[in-house]
């Protein structure tokens, strides 16, 4: 397996974080943003899952579903995006991606989960491929952008009382954490129309503006291909 | 220590007796002792979308738990909130790897299993490819989170999922567990952690009172 690492020099230095990530997956994307969120700098390690090794058998110790994201802390390994936010939340408690009031607090793990069990899962790459042979590329297209439309309409539903800036109010949460990297492959993959939900268009914006959202960027990261 | 909390008001749970997102908080409820009005949604009739239920929760899913003036639905956020306002019976562990492995096992199943056996899903199936398919597919999604389970759990299980006391991991695995048993059919014969998990959690007063044979809108004709 191809090893790409690299040192990011950010606020803080922590003691051994290494993070197993594709630079187009989603779900690794929001775990680089809240790393970056929390000034954690970390090793990245690139697994290209488009040349499947996310299959070798190191990987597959790590991760038996596997999937990226994996965080590895010290003798700790940690596979699934949310359950690392909730990780790194207790471990490292800088810049909190939970608020401390309860509504709000309930309302950031509604929306990431809404995202990270309701949308993203439906269209994944390998369930894309897996309707593509089963129905035809137009057929499964129609399907991955149903499944985003459904929750997104459910997420601006959802938010559209609370959200100012951003997800939950004026700062940055583990909901804006879980949406922002949505949002793009919403865009990018599905060519969602997002005028349809301008909550989450607006909340959209305002994590593009964020150095440490962009420093999560696909493109940003050292597997990234031109 | 943790005290013993009661709710000021009766607390509310907007449940579907087979849907086991609502099984999960249902097992929860049970475990910390807390009475709670069961509303039926029927979500094969679409009652999810009724204008009183979305204006509770516009998502129109289940489970819904309503406390006096508090709402908040999606299972993992009622459970949450559950754990940090009635501390009694706490569904995590004090250590920050164990709470990691049941957040990871909790994810297995509410990311990679439950999803693919909804019923949106399982109607799109049997519409765009063919109803033959829907069972094999729901067995070929439960047979790869069960085994990333058993590799995952295998090397902290207990007598339950992670150790010998009830977490969080438990409620989500007794939740999906029990229809992949009963509803697929899935050969349980390669996941013998989970099978043992199965038959201890089905020892559990807590547990059985959730499970969808118990509600009061389980349909009398069924056991499942």
């Amino acid at each position: 397996m191809e090893h790409k690492s690299q040192q990011r020099d950010l606020a803080t230095s922590s003691p051994n974080l290494v993070l197993y990530s594709y630079w187009q997956s989603s779900c690794a994307w929001r775990v680089r943003f809240a790393l970056n969120l929390k000034g954690l700098s970390y090793e990245y390690k690139a697994v290209n899952l488009a040349k499947g090794e996310q299959f070798s058998p190191e990987f597959e110790r790590l991760n038996p579903l596997h999937f990226v994201p994996v965080l590895v802390d010290g003798d700790v390994v940690v596979s699934d995006s949310y359950a690392i936010l909730l990780y790194l939340e207790e471990k490292y408690p800088q810049k909190a991606l939970l608020p401390d009031d309860p509504q709000r607090r309930a309302l950031n793990l509604q929306a990431a989960s809404i995202i990270s069990s309701s949308i993203q899962p439906l269209h994944m790459l390998s369930m894309l491929k897996y309707f593509e042979e089963k129905m035809g590329p137009d057929e499964a297209l129609l399907w991955g952008q149903s499944c985003v439309e459904k929750g997104f309409l459910a997420l601006e539903r959802l938010l559209k009382d609370f959200a100012g800036r951003y997800a939950t109010g004026e700062a940055v949460f583990m909901a804006d954490v879980f949406l922002a990297p949505q949002i793009a492959v919403a865009l990018m993959r599905f060519k969602i129309d997002m005028s349809k939900f301008p909550t989450l268009g607006r909340i959209y914006e305002s994590c593009k503006g964020l150095p440490e959202f962009v420093g999560s960027l696909p493109q940003s990261q050292p597997d990234a291909e031109q | 220590m943790a005290t013993i909390e009661e709710p000021k008001n009766k607390l509310k749970l907007y449940s579907y007796w087979r849907s086991s997102c609502s099984c999960r908080v249902r097992i929860a409820l049970n475990l910390k002792g807390l009475s709670y009005e069961y509303i039926p949604v029927n979500l094969v009739k679409g009652e999810q979308f009724n204008p009183e239920i979305l204006k509770l929760n516009p998502l129109g899913y289940v489970p819904v738990l309503v406390d006096g003036d508090f709402v908040v639905s999606d299972s993992f956020a009622i459970l949450m909130y559950l754990d940090e306002k009635y501390p009694q019976h706490p569904l995590l562990p004090r250590d920050l790897h164990k709470k990691a492995i049941n957040y990871q096992a909790a994810n297995i199943v509410s990311s990679s299993i439950q999803p693919l056996q909804n019923l949106a899903v399982l109607k799109f199936i049997e519409e765009k490819v063919s109803p033959d398919e829907k069972l094999p597919w729901v067995q070929y999604h439960i047979r790869n989170g069960f085994a990333a389970l058993e590799k995952l759990l295998k090397d902290h299980a207990g007598r339950y999922a992670t150790g010998d006391e009830i977490f969080l991991a438990d409620l989500f695995l007794a939740a999906q567990l029990h229809p992949a048993i009963k509803r697929f059919n899935v050969d349980m014969t390669p996941f013998p952690l989970l099978s043992r998990l199965h038959e201890a959690y089905n020892e559990l007063p807590a547990f059985q009172n959730g499970m969808p044979e118990n509600q009061p809108d389980t349909p009398s004709s069924s056991t499942t």
